[in-house]
């Protein structure tokens, strides 16, 4: 199966990997994974005191779709309020990478990760 | 279709695969395409239908997971092909520590001996999760069913792993 050149272009040159310090307390975390494939992703925001996401970091292990997924999702959501970041659908990320059929399920990982670190960041700051 | 019934056998998770195995073989012989070939088209057709569902059976119940998915099936709890992401916290850090721990093997000093840390790692997890997942299996309550979902759901990642391990590892001999 052929992957996109968006696909490639973010598996050959991935945007924001890494990680921030855990224990930052503007920093929130998103961990994801698909049993089916044995996906693992993990994404962190870090969000200023106007509730802005400044940057945003991510870490996968799983295919190239999964990669460029979170690759962009980390791109997307930066200067975006966490009510915007909240609003990103898998079918936009499905979209802009052009993913066949198979490979949705990638996308739905990346938005549940960006949905599990925005709520990880309303519980750390109680509410 | 149920493939316990079909091999004559009790629906639990701990099986004998021994006895899977000669059941297998035995039915193989009954139904196969040979035995039909002076016999009307429609059981013909019958045999190469029976063949297929007997492989599909016995590749089903032979394998832990897919035995466990098939039982939870024939229970109400169809998990094969869910798309839904897992989500435990823990879990997941773990699962990224150990990918990590794999992605270090061919840097290590000595990447035989990281192989095997691994692997010790990896065997070890599994036992115990599929101890567990053969008990929740074998309680077979709405909530021991529920948990062995989740365990099998856990078992796929470490599954995978071990497929990842054997790839490094195989890289390595090159």
């Amino acid at each position: 199966m052929a992957y996109s050149n968006k696909v490639i272009d973010h598996y050959e040159n991935p945007r924001n990997v890494g990680s921030f310090a855990k224990d930052d307390p503007t920093v929130a975390t998103g961990m994801v994974g698909a049993p089916a494939c044995g996906d693992v992703m993990k994404l962190q925001i870090k969000v200023n005191e106007q509730g802005i996401i400044e940057d945003a970091k991510f870490k996968t292990y799983g295919c190239g779709s999964a990669i460029a997924s979170s690759s962009l999702v980390t791109e997307w959501v930066k200067g975006k309020s966490l009510d915007e970041a909240q609003q990103i659908k898998n079918t936009d990320i499905a979209h802009e990478l052009a993913l066949p059929p198979v490979k949705i399920h990638c996308s739905i990982l990346a938005e549940d990760a960006i949905k599990a670190a925005i709520a990880d960041y309303k519980q750390k700051r109680g509410g | 279709m149920n493939y316990f019934q079909l091999f004559d056998l009790p629906a639990t998770f701990e099986l004998d695969l021994t006895e899977l195995g000669s059941r297998y073989l035995a039915l193989q012989r009954k139904f196969h395409p040979d035995n039909y070939a002076a016999a009307s088209n429609r059981d013909r057709l019958m045999s190469v239908q029976q063949t297929a569902n007997i492989n599909d059976a016995y590749h089903s119940l032979k394998q832990p997971l897919l035995r466990a998915e098939h039982l939870l099936a024939l229970r109400g709890l169809k998990i094969s092909h869910e798309q839904r992401s897992f989500t435990e916290p823990v879990f997941l850090m773990a699962q990224m520590e150990l990918r990590e721990q794999l992605e270090d093997i061919s840097a290590s000093a000595d990447p035989n001996a990281a192989i095997m840390a691994v692997e010790q790692q990896l065997q070890q997890q599994r036992k115990v999760l599929l101890r567990q997942l053969a008990d929740a299996l074998a309680a077979n309550t709405a909530e021991q069913n529920q948990l062995a979902a989740e365990l099998v759901r856990k078992l796929k990642f470490f599954f995978k792993l071990q497929h990842e391990l054997e790839l490094i590892e195989q890289q390595l001999q090159d």
